[in-house]
Order: C-alpha cells, then sequence, then structure tokens
C-alpha cells in the first residue's frame, strides 16, 4: 500500500528542485535561460569574494540607469542642437520665411493657424483609424477564411498579394472616378494599405499553433471554433499585432497618399490637403506646421498600437517579457 | 487501486489488443510492421527501441491521430470521452493561460465549466505537487514543474490509458528521477495503466512492469521483457541486484534489436 503524494511532501519536493536545479552544472538549462543563469551565477561568486559587495551587479544597475537616462536625453540634446542652429541660421543669414521658415514661425503658425490645424487633424485621423478599423475586420476575416478552407485560400490569396503589391497612388485616381464619395475612395485607398500586413501575419499566425497542441485538440474532440478560439487564435496574437504595428503606420501613409490624389477634388480637409494647399500658396510655416503634426500622428499611432500590443501580451508571450541581464 | 490489488502480470483484463498492425507513410517509408500488443489494465508498459524504430507512431495510432493502414486497435468495451490521456516530450501548455486553465483543458472542450470541475483540478495539481502555482503562467515555472502541469492535464479526467512520449527526455538526471518517482506514487493512487515511450534503458526497467523492445526499418517488436519487483519501488530499488539484471538484460535485447536493423 502507498499513498499518494501529499500537499506538504508535493511542494517540498517543488522548491527543492528549484533551489537545485541552477547548482546542477550539468542540469540540462531551460532553452532561453541558458545566459542568464550562468552569468547570475558567476557574478553572485564574484560577490561573495569582495565581501558580499555584489560589485558587479551595482556596476550593472548603475549602468542600466545610465541607459534610461540617455534613452531620453540625448535625441533630446540633438533636437535642441538642430532646432537651434536652423533658428541661428535663419536669423543669422536673413532667409525668407518663404524660402525656409525658422522654427520660432513654425511654431507661431501652429498656434495662429489651429483652427485650420485642429480639424484637419481630427479628418486626417478620422479616415486613418476608420482605415484601420475595416483592415482590421477584413484582414482577420480573410485569415480565418483562408485558413479554414484551403479553397478559398488558393483562389483569393494571388488577388491579395496583387492588390498588395499595385502602388496605391495609381489605383486613387480610377478610384476617385468610380466612387462617389470622396470620402469613401479615400477610405478604400488607405485600407487597401493597411489591410495586407493585418492578413499576410495573421494568416501565418493562425497556421503557426504547436502541433502537439493541435493534437491535443484533436485527441480531446475539440470543435472547429473551439480549435480557433482557445488554441490558433491566442497562437495568432502576437502575430497580429505585429502587422497591426505595421498596419496602423500604413493606414496613416494610405490616407496622406489618399488625400493628396482625393482630396484636391474639393473635399480637402485633412493634414495633407492643407499641406498641399499650404505649398502651392508658398505658406512654409504652415506647411511645416502640418507635417510635424503627421509626423507626430505616426509616432502617436505606433505608440498606441505599441501599447495595446504589450498590455495583450506581457502575462505570457516571449516578445514582452523583460529579462534581468 | 493499488498494487496489492493488481492482478498478477498476464492475468489482468485486457483494455486494449492491437492486433497485426501496419503503418505505411506516403506509400513508402514503413514505420510499423505487423505489430501486436495486448494492453492489460494496470500495465505500466515501457516502449524501447531506437530512434525511428515507430514508438511516437505507435502512440498517434492508439490514441487514433492516425489510421494504421494494415490491422486494428481494438478497446475493450470501447473508448469513452476521456479515457486517454497523452503526455508528450515538451509540455505543450497552452502558454497564454494559467496553469489552472491548462489542466482545465480536456473537461473545457467537453462544454464543462471551470466551476463544476473545479475540484477535479485542484486534486490533479495537489497530486503533482503544484497547488500553489495554479495561477501562474507557465512561463513562470520550471521544465519540471512544466512537465508536471502537463501530466496533471493529462490525469484530470481519470482516464483508463495514458500515452507518454519520452516525457523527461528534455529534463536534466535530477529532476528526471524525481518525477520517475512521483509518476509512479502517482499511479499507485490513481491505478491507471500507461504506456510509456524512451530511450532509456534505466529509466524503462524503474518504471514499468512490461518492456516492449522494438526494432527500426521496418519497425516491429523484437521482444518482451517483465520487471517482477512489486510496486511502489522506491529509489532503494534502483541499487538493487534485480535492477541491475533487468538493465542488463533491456541492454542486451536493444543491443540485438540494433543489429536487427544493420
Ligand atoms: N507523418 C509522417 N510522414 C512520413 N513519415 C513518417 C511520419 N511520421 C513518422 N514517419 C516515419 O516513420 C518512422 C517512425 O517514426 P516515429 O516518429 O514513430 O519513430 P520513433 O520511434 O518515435 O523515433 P524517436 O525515438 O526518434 O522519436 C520514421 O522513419 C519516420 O521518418
Ligand atoms: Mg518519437
Amino acid at each position: 500500500m502507498s499513498s499518494p503524494i501529499t500537499p506538504e511532501q508535493g511542494s517540498g519536493q517543488l522548491t527543492q528542485s528549484r533551489i537545485d536545479q541552477p547548482v546542477d552544472p550539468l542540469a540540462d538549462p531551460v532553452p532561453g535561460h541558458i545566459g542568464g543563469q550562468m552569468y547570475d551565477q558567476i557574478s553572485s561568486q564574484d560577490a561573495e569574494k569582495t565581501n558580499g559587495l555584489d560589485v558587479e551587479e551595482e556596476r550593472r544597475a548603475r549602468q542600466a540607469r545610465i541607459v534610461s537616462i540617455a534613452r531620453w536625453a540625448l535625441p533630446s540634446l540633438l533636437l535642441v542642437i538642430l532646432v537651434g542652429s536652423w533658428q541661428a541660421y535663419v536669423t543669422l543669414a536673413e532667409v525668407p520665411h518663404y524660402i525656409l521658415p525658422s522654427p520660432v514661425r513654425i511654431a507661431q503658425t501652429l498656434v495662429q493657424d489651429w483652427g485650420i490645424l485642429w480639424p484637419a487633424l481630427l479628418a486626417t485621423a478620422r479616415l486613418t483609424f476608420l482605415a484601420l478599423l475595416f483592415a482590421i475586420i477584413g484582414g482577420l476575416l480573410l485569415a480565418v477564411a483562408f485558413t479554414q478552407s484551403k479553397w478559398a485560400e488558393l483562389a483569393m490569396f494571388p488577388y491579395a498579394v496583387i492588390l498588395q503589391v499595385t502602388p496605391v497612388v495609381a489605383i486613387a485616381p480610377l478610384l476617385q472616378i468610380y466612387v462617389d464619395s470622396a470620402f469613401v475612395a479615400a477610405l478604400l485607398c488607405a485600407w487597401l494599405v493597411a489591410f495586407f500586413p493585418i492578413l499576410a501575419n495573421t494568416t501565418i499566425g493562425l497556421k503557426s499553433a504547436d502541433h502537439n497542441l493541435r493534437d491535443l485538440f484533436r485527441i480531446y474532440g475539440a470543435s472547429r471554433w473551439q480549435t480557433l478560439r482557445l488554441l490558433t487564435g491566442p497562437s495568432a496574437l502576437p502575430f497580429f499585432l505585429g502587422g497591426l504595428k505595421i498596419a496602423g503606420g500604413l493606414a496613416l501613409i494610405g490616407a496622406v497618399v489618399a488625400e493628396f490624389v482625393i482630396g484636391r477634388a474639393g473635399t480637402g480637409l485633412g493634414l495633407a490637403s492643407t499641406l498641399l494647399e499650404a505649398s502651392y500658396r508658398f505658406n512654409f510655416g504652415r506647411l511645416y506646421a502640418a507635417l510635424i503634426l503627421i509626423s507626430l500622428m505616426g509616432v502617436a499611432i505606433f505608440g498606441l498600437m505599441s501599447l495595446i500590443s504589450y498590455l495583450l501580451l506581457f502575462r505570457w508571450h516571449e516578445s514582452a517579457l523583460k529579462r534581468e541581464s | 487501486m493499488t498494487s496489492s490489488a493488481r492482478e498478477p502480470l498476464g492475468q489482468r483484463p485486457e483494455l486494449l489488443r492491437m492486433s497485426r498492425i501496419g503503418k505505411t507513410f506516403g506509400g513508402q517509408v514503413v514505420a510499423l510492421n505487423d505489430l501486436s500488443l495486448s494492453v492489460q489494465q494496470g500495465d505500466f508498459i515501457s516502449l524501447l527501441g531506437p530512434s525511428g524504430c515507430g514508438k511516437s507512431t505507435a502512440l498517434r495510432l492508439i490514441a487514433n491521430l492516425i489510421q494504421p493502414t494494415a490491422g486494428s486497435i481494438e478497446w475493450q468495451g470501447g473508448q469513452g470521452e476521456g479515457d486517454l490521456g497523452v503526455v508528450f516530450q515538451e509540455p505543450t501548455l497552452m502558454p497564454w493561460a494559467r496553469v489552472k486553465d491548462n489542466v482545465w483543458l480536456p473537461f473545457r472542450l467537453r462544454g464543462q465549466s471551470y466551476s463544476s470541475v473545479a475540484d477535479k483540478i485542484e486534486r490533479a495539481l495537489s497530486l503533482v505537487g503544484l497547488q500553489d502555482f495554479k495561477d501562474a503562467f507557465p512561463r513562470e515555472l520550471s521544465g519540471g514543474m512544466k512537465m508536471r502541469v502537463s501530466i496533471a492535464r493529462a490525469l484530470v479526467t481519470r482516464p483508463r490509458l495514458i500515452l507518454m512520449d519520452e516525457p523527461f527526455a528534455a529534463l536534466d538526471e535530477i529532476t528526471r528521477h524525481k518525477l520517475n518517482n512521483d509518476l509512479l506514487s502517482l499511479r499507485e493512487s490513481i491505478g491507471c495503466t500507461v504506456i510509456f515511450v524512451t530511450h532509456s534503458v534505466f529509466e524503462s526497467v524503474f518504471l514499468s512492469d512490461r518492456i516492449v523492445v522494438m526494432a527500426a526499418s521496418p519497425g516491429r517488436v523484437v521482444g518482451e521483457l517483465t520487471v517482477d519487483a512489486p510496486y511502489p519501488r522506491s529509489d532503494a530499488f534502483r541499487t538493487s541486484a534485480e535492477y541491475a539484471a533487468s538493465a542488463s538484460e533491456a541492454s542486451a535485447m536493444l543491443v540485438r534489436a540494433m543489429e536487427h536493423a544493420a
């Protein structure tokens, strides 16, 4: 007769095995941990030699602190230098503002023209986010269709590729002709650019689920829907989010291109058409102001996508893992 | 069920019979040829053989993941839901799910809510000594602990048969010994039948009462060896004369199996 492992015994063994492992130099290291573990061991031995003061550890911490400050300080410093010399050059060389406006002048324009720039920003943002939203919906639906049905993929994938590789600038005028609403045409244009990375990434993601887990799902008689929801969907999430980061940037590019090509036809309200118009009028202050806002919007979109990605993955995915070392 | 309640080897009621199984991949690779095996309730069978001799293929056939080219597999009284548990060489956990949700999976796929099986999940986790880690994510666990979760998931439905395909091959020697011991205690407490694939003669002798030795090209059974030492087996068994004798016998059979193939 024997008894099952009692909880106390069980956890005792565990604690022990956790302590044992790193000490055993012959132990197979857990993949991905090798560098960290060995480094930790060496540094802790060094520490004992120097009267228990962990010099190595402290040096590393200091290094990390310096890097984290430099990450902000260096680009800011560079910005100040660049903008400063720009301002100095324009002032000293007396460059006329319709050739190169000074940073101060651009800042003034930003404030003075805010009444024009802000609605333009909203319009471009609306176009970008709507395009991104439809890209997500379309990309996801198509990716699921592709992985559920071999035939759907065989039939449609070439066209998805063709749509992707044809430059959107070349399609935009056509859209303008055939689609009555300029807004819808612009939306289609931005959507075309943004949806492919989502489709391509999600398709690969859905196919990348661990094959042993797939077998396990089959053994337990999982339905297609259960497999999609509990296995292939979550496996595809990191891939989808990678595609989303790219698509966010592309949606903005698509929106800008659409405004350049289509927006000119009277409905031009967005930042890009404002920029274009300013360039015709040699209003370079406003041109730069619009350009800066477009860039800032791109950065904001990237930041937002990165944040979403982090929030969804940080608990479990390697990409969002912070390792000490 | 405990060891004393188990019938002597060969007199146990049959659980599963594989008759003259053949499996050919793509019309050319003969992975298994004429394999027959009677699995009886309470057996701990090790499949021991060189790489490529069709051990994994045999398990996949039993799990109904692939169909045999020839022969048949019959479960006594048919195979019911949750009669089968599987442990792979890798822990094969869903990295996005907490430990308890990984163990919930077999029930979840049958449409059973967490709360309706929470006590079974808790019990399975405490059997493998992980009751304090049920809210952890797999990446927070060591390799051995992940394997324990995988085992808990395999046994949570109280299957009649558990298939294990080199489950401890990727672990270090110390962890492997520990898990071997724990696996035996586990089995004493839940009394399931196990088919265990391994490359290690010592592991097979320590764990099993039947060792089926296989040879490659084509994959087939070349002999069977019984290890009569009673369960429960402890570390003392590892140093016994009986253990050494069985290990050398199994090694000799394995050497002969390799010669057959050459
Ligand atoms: N899906 C498949 N398609 C084609 N050939 C296969 C497939 N699965 C296995 N085989 C072949 O069948 C033979 C047996 O493979 P199997 O994986 O069962 O061996 P194994 O005994 O488990 O080996 P190992 O100990 O290395 O895991 C091998 O020659 C292998 O190449
Ligand atoms: Mg194998």
